[in-house]
């Protein structure tokens, strides 16, 4: 019985419900001795800063340091690609900018001082949004193209056009852990920073160019994370330099914990988009020609800004072929916070963007939306407007009649039409969307990873891997590869929290990579050392080592389970005979490339595929819905483990509601993120709980070239919730009648009443009209 | 000597404790199991339980945000974190239903949960699960769904489990709190003590429930010298019905008051499960939602519909003030100094119709857009006799639109009376653009809430 594939609890899931599972946050109060940080932030969009006055904060009772620019003993820069991201500025770039720091005895101390550091700017002009940062060219990328075909000429043939603007919302990650870091001088005098990070190699180098030593003096450590979500990919960096450097500078364990305000003032969001388009389509809806152009708020500085609006372009299609496309991406600079990765990575705000259009061409042809989402879908032997080969284009199809059925979505239709019938003010509405999303990173060289197996002389393994813990269950499912490839009990297998010094140069854990990267580095390690073992087993049990199972705790001939040996006994019998018990693994994904001259290559390895049914009813009175029902059918290849995966195409399902319907984030006029804690940001409670939630995955779904044919999962089902914002078009489209449904992004209650009273308005209109 | 039971050991807390949030004092304790999310009682990650007697008199286990609750009111109080939830290393059942059914994955929200929960499975005549009671927690992560499912799951404790037999032996006794320091901290028993102290400590800074007084000390850092609470004090604490009136103590939870007005007041019932959560309502009082006079509060709105009035008191006077007479502008009201909320008194018969609704973009647990409260008294002949049209969010105080209620009075309420109604209620504020809302939504909503008032009730008045 292998344990592989099986629906297994979390591997911490026991440490969770008793509060004993550790957090980088949670180390502080465990640390003697250790000092606090706290921000000195400037209320001012932009403004060069002209003095700053720390003698009330260092007088002030237990302050120990205000750190500033000077106190960087290396580079004052945390750009992981460009340089422009100084941890102390000397021009504030976004409003409540961090300018410097107050390390004190206690969090108290240091937080009432803070407000006792007095900074003068002189204010200067910011740019607050998309459009003013296109009028004053205010860009933080060149123009990004793809291009396909003759999008001009077949936009001017085509014998339908609809033209339109969409403006997508960006989201706050809300990880329930907030960021920290803990650095503290180890014992053999060298940094060892704890931090809640996504990326610790990333971390390791920007601790190290900070404090000017080279990387094998830092080590750095990721516990577990309270979430993360992209959120801590390169933006967990900052707090562990601000650690670092106070706790060198007074030699005594320095932490920094954001608390709920400041990581929401302080780190970025999901972009929000500007999309303009205009596509050309013929009058059963299919797609002739299309040209978008998607606009990105990137804030101040480039993070990972690029990359994103590339995933944009790439999602741009989803799952529909259009033969002809010119596609520009570009992002904007402006002065917000930085704005980062966000499950998804810009491939959802690219795949609304595709879906709103859908839904544009069937209500101006009056046709079922879902109809026309049929007759474009790509089909075996397609290639995307980047010019890959969609394969298994033939599983859109098939996730797609299958969940037809499963949802009975012909009969609710039916039913619902009914409902909306006699039902004035309250109506419903349904809606299916597919999902294809690419899977690996779209900076090639991040395809790789690493990984270190120990098995000790008593039977028992420690896997290490370069992949990061933030309650996707990679843990869970490393260890699983991992007993099952040594042929051991779980029990037998420990994770080992992630450390730069087992190894390293290792990618961030994102992009959904993070199993299939990892998992097949974990896997060839155990081989090496399930081989290694073979040979020792061969040997002990007289027969060839091809014919050795490893299986359970128990090693055996092939044709005579009887005669087993124990696991630990064999560790410890090829201990004595001097066989290595450990191995390093290594793996790249293969074949992936991409050209950014011509906008073409095969940047990703696979696709994954999924579709959901929402179903919705909305109150005219006041815009608000709720979700009555959700079917959902993805695809994770062969399940590595089916409760970690169920797992995540729930949460992310949810994640991807909050983000299209209440989650609004609000820059004041003075470019302030008025929406900067839970009170005024609000993600899904147990209320936007759709009442009835159905969940399969595919069956049938091996993948192979991937460990164990399994599929990466944590961004994908995030954009089945597409379905829930056509859903809400679609209960807003039986209020009145026909036309275009123009629906803002997140589709709040106002939102959705302002729709609402426009279309009644203009049927109202109409109506007098023939009248 | 101040002290309380943490986990069934006895923990002192001395003058430089008082002002910490239990959370803050837990965590520096090294008890790191319970959660910061938000220090602003939204996320419920938390979550500790205290033994508290509820409305009948029956000990149970209560669920409160330690980020919003004082050490210095814990005193005397027996109070369980997530640490203390496990019997010996052996999970409590709650604990096991969470790990198998796949209810954490980062587990940065489940120590809260998991106390919620744990509080909702030793529920006095619980039947299977009030969602109310996880609605004060939030998750990332699940999409709740595998958290929704345990809940639905929970058994019933047998008489044997020690948590259960506790339930069953005497409450804890609060006495009175007085803890002098660089920072006070007072809890009294008495009205006596209070003004004693009132008279000591003019400035003194007033809290019941803390669940808005907290906030801004843990949000905007505000500090005071001394704080001084009225959560235990005898005389504002108790319900009763009695021929002419419902009196509501101003220091009692919204916990409590809700198997009072249950099946009685259907305003009330209907407001009180949208406001805040489980969580808040658990320690949240009428007297801080009145007292601390937000225009968005959403007690006025309700509690204006039905004509209350309350009953303020001072060392020198006790008087009675119309609700619609206490808000004078923007959080500010007609106590005068040294004065306190006693009570609130709800005038009988009630209305006949009553309404409460609230927009807000979460369902559970969001602070109000805009709020209605609405009631109708009707003649023998069906004409309205007197109307109450009262919101909040539109305005700098919670306010009734007089002028649409007089147009309502003397005929009957139908499709003439609502098109009548309208254009009166259209411009009949100036609400502000912010955060939660445009004006114009808000506006619109002053309006849409009137028809929609209107509707629902159409069936019960023909
Ligand atoms: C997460 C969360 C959600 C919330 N949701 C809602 C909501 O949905 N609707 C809503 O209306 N509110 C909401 N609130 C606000 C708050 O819970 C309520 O206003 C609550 O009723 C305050 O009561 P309290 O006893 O906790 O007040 P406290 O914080 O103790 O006191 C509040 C103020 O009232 C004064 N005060 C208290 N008692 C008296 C008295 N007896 N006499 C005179 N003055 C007094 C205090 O001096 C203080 O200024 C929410 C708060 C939180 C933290
Ligand atoms: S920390 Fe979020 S409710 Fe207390
Ligand atoms: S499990 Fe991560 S927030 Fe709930």
């Amino acid at each position: 019985m292998t344990v592989l594939g099986k629906a297994i609890a979390h591997e911490s899931a026991r440490g969770h419900v008793t509060g004993s599972a550790l957090y980088t946050n949670d180390l502080l109060p465990r640390r003697g001795g250790a000092a606090y940080a706290w921000p000195v932030t400037v209320p001012h969009a932009r403004a060069r800063i002209t003095a700053v006055d720390t003698a009330a904060a260092l007088a002030a009772p237990g302050v120990l340091l205000v750190l500033g620019a000077g106190d960087v003993p290396g580079e004052n820069e945390l750009g992981p690609s460009r340089r422009d991201e100084p941890l102390f500025p000397s021009e504030v770039q976004f409003f409540g900018q961090a300018v410097a720091w107050v390390i004190a005895e206690t969090e108290e101390a240091a937080k009432l001082a803070a407000g006792r550091v007095v900074v003068d700017v002189e204010p200067l002009p910011a740019v607050l949004s998309i459009e003013q940062g296109i009028a004053e060219e205010s860009y933080l990328t060149e123009p990004l193209f793809m291009r396909r075909g003759d999008a001009e000429a077949a936009l001017a043939a085509a014998p339908r056009r609809v033209s339109g603007e969409l403006f997508v919302g960006g989201q706050e990650h809300v990880y329930l852990e907030t960021n920290a870091a803990l650095a503290e001088i180890d014992d053999s005098g060298h940094m060892l920073v704890h931090s809640s990070t996504q990326h610790p190699s990333e971390t390791q180098e920007i601790v190290a160019r900070v404090l000017g030593v080279s990387r094998n003096r830092v080590v750095v450590q990721a516990l577990r994370m309270g979430g993360a979500f992209g959120g801590k990919e390169v933006q967990a960096n900052a707090w562990a330099a601000v650690a670092a450097i106070a706790a060198l500078k007074l030699g005594r364990p320095v932490g920094v914990r954001l608390d709920r305000h400041h990581d929401m003032t302080l780190t970025g969001k999901r972009h929000p988009f500007l999309a303009r388009f205009e596509v050309g389509f013929d009058d059963d809806g299919r797609i002739l020609g299309a040209k978008v152009e998607l606009f990105a708020d990137g804030g101040w500085c480039l993070d990972l800004t690029e990359p994103i609006v590339y995933r944009a372009m790439f999602h741009i299609d989803n799952c529909y072929r259009i033969p002809a496309i010119t596609v520009m991406g570009r992002g904007v600079r402006t002065n917000k916070t930085s704005q980062t990765a966000f499950r998804g990575f810009g491939g959802p705000q690219g795949m609304v963007v595709i879906e709103d259009i859908l839904d544009r061409i069937a209500r101006t042809l009056e046709l079922p939306p879902r109809l026309v989402r049929e007759r474009n879908f790509y089909r075996e032997g397609d290639e995307t407007h980047y010019g890959q080969p969609v394969r298994d284009a033939a599983r859109i199809e098939r996730i797609w009649s299958a969940l037809l059925r499963s949802s009975s979505y012909d009969t609710r239709r039916a039913e619902i039409e009914r409902f909306n019938a006699t039902s004035p003010h309250a109506k419903r509405g349904i809606a299916i969307t597919p999902v294809k999303f690419g899977i690996s990173f779209t900076a090639t060289f991040y395809n790789q990873a690493g990984a270190l197996v120990i098995v000790y002389a008593d039977g028992s393994v420690q896997v290490n891997h370069g992949g990061t813990e933030m309650g996707q269950g990679l843990h869970t499912k490393m260890m699983q590869v991992a007993a099952h490839t040594l042929g051991v009990r779980l029990d037998q297998v420990r994770a080992m929290p992630t450390r730069t010094d087992k190894v390293p140069n290792t990618s961030a854990t994102a992009a959904s990579s993070g199993s299939d990267l990892n998992g097949a580095a974990v896997k060839r390690a155990c081989e090496s050392i399930r081989s290694n073992l073979a040979e020792v087993a061969a040997a002990e049990l007289a027969v060839p080592a091809c014919t050795v199972v490893f299986e359970d705790g128990q090693v055996f001939p092939r044709d005579e389970p009887s005669r087993a040996l124990d696991f630990s006994a064999l560790a410890r019998k090829a201990y004595l005979a001097r066989v290595p018990l450990f191995s390093s693994g290594y793996y790249r994904t293969p074949e992936i490339h991409f050209d950014k001259a011509t906008g073409t290559g095969k940047p990703f390895h696979y696709f994954a595929y999924g579709a959901a049914v929402t179903e919705v009813e909305v109150d005219r009175f006041t815009g608000a819905y709720s979700f009555r029902r959700v079917d959902i059918l993805h695809d994770v290849g062969d399940s590595l483990s089916p409760l970690v995966d169920l797992g995540q195409v729930e949460g992310g399902f949810i994640q991807g509601l909050g983000w299209l319907t209440l989650e609004e984030c609000v820059w004041d006029a003075r470019g302030r993120f008025a929406t900067s804690g839970l009170s005024t940001y609000k993600l899904p409670g147990l209320g936007e709980c759709p009442l009835e939630l159905n969940v399969a995955l595919l069956e049938k779904a091996t993948e192979p070239g991937v460990v164990y044919g399994s599929k990466a999962v944590g961004e994908p089902p995030l954009m089945l919730a597409i379905s829930a914002r056509e859903a809400l078009r679609d209960a807003v489209a039986q209020f009145g009648s026909g036309g275009i449904i123009e629906l803002g992004c997140p589709s709040t209650p106002e939102t959705v009443y302002f729709a609402i009273r426009e279309r009644t308005e203009a049927a109202g209109g109409a109506r007098r009209a023939a009248e | 000597m101040t002290s309380f039971l943490l986990n069934g050991q006895r923990v002192q807390v001395g003058a430089q404790d008082a002002h910490l949030s239990l959370l803050q004092f837990l965590r520096e304790r090294g008890l790191t199991g319970t959660k910061e999310g938000c220090a602003e009682g939204e996320c419920g990650a938390c979550a500790v339980v205290l033994l508290r007697r509820d409305a009948r008199g029956l000990l149970r286990y209560e669920p409160v945000n330690s980020c919003l609750l004082l050490t210095g009111s814990v005193v005397d109080h027996e109070v369980l974190t997530v640490e203390g939830v496990a019997d010996a290393g052996r999970l409590h059942p709650v604990q096991s239903a969470m790990v198998e059914l796949g209810g954490s994955q980062c587990g940065y929200c489940t120590p809260g949960f998991v106390m919620s929960l744990f509080a909702e499975y030793y529920r006095p005549d619980r039947v299977g699960y009030d969602p109310e009671a996880i609605s004060g927690n939030l998750c990332r992560c699940t999409g709740y769904r595998p958290i929704r499912a345990v809940a639905e799951a929970l058994g019933t404790p047998d008489g044997a489990d020690p948590r259960q037999r506790r339930l069953q032996l005497a409450p804890p006794a609060l006495g009175s709190v007085s803890l002098e320091g660089a920072r006070s901290f007072h809890r009294p028993c008495s009205l006596d003590e209070v003004f004693a102290m009132l008279e000591r400590r003019p400035d003194i800074a007033i809290t019941s429930g803390g669940s808005d007084l907290v906030v801004e000390m843990n949000q905007r850092h505000r500090r005071f010298d001394a704080v001084l609470s009225l959560e235990n004090v005898t005389e504002l604490r108790g319900m009763a019905w009695t021929a002419d009136s419902l009196r509501i103590g101003a220091s009692n939870t919204l916990t409590e008051l809700e198997p009072v007005i249950a099946g009685k007041v259907p305003i009330l019932e209907q407001m009180l499960p949208l406001f805040s959560s489980r969580l808040v309502r658990n320690r949240a009082t009428l007297g801080g939602n009145l007292g601390t006079a937000s225009p968005i509060g959403d007690s006025p709105p309700a509690l204006l519909a039905l004509d209350a009035s309350l009953e303020l008191v001072s060392a020198a006077a006790t008087r009675r003030v119309p609700l619609a007479d206490f808000f004078l502008g923007y959080r500010k009201t007609a106590l005068a100094p040294g004065e306190l909320i006693a009570a609130v008194l709800i005038p009988l018969p009630l209305p006949e119709v009553q309404r409460f609704y609230k927009v807000s973009k979460r369902v559970l647990d969001d602070i109000s857009t805009v709020a209605a409260g609405f009631s109708l008294r009707r003649g023998t002949d069906g004409r309205v006799e007197s109307a109450r049209l009262a919101y909040g969010g539109v305005a700098a105080t919670p306010v009734r639109a007089h002028a649409a209620e007089d147009a309502l009075v003397g005929r009957p309420f139908d499709d003439e009376a609502e098109a009548r109604v309208r254009p009166l209620l259209e411009g009949a504020f100036a609400p502000l653009d912010d955060h939660r809302g445009s004006a114009d939504y808000r506006r619109a909503m002053v309006v849409e809430l009137f028809s929609k008032f209107r509707f629902d009730t159409s069936a019960q008045l023909t």
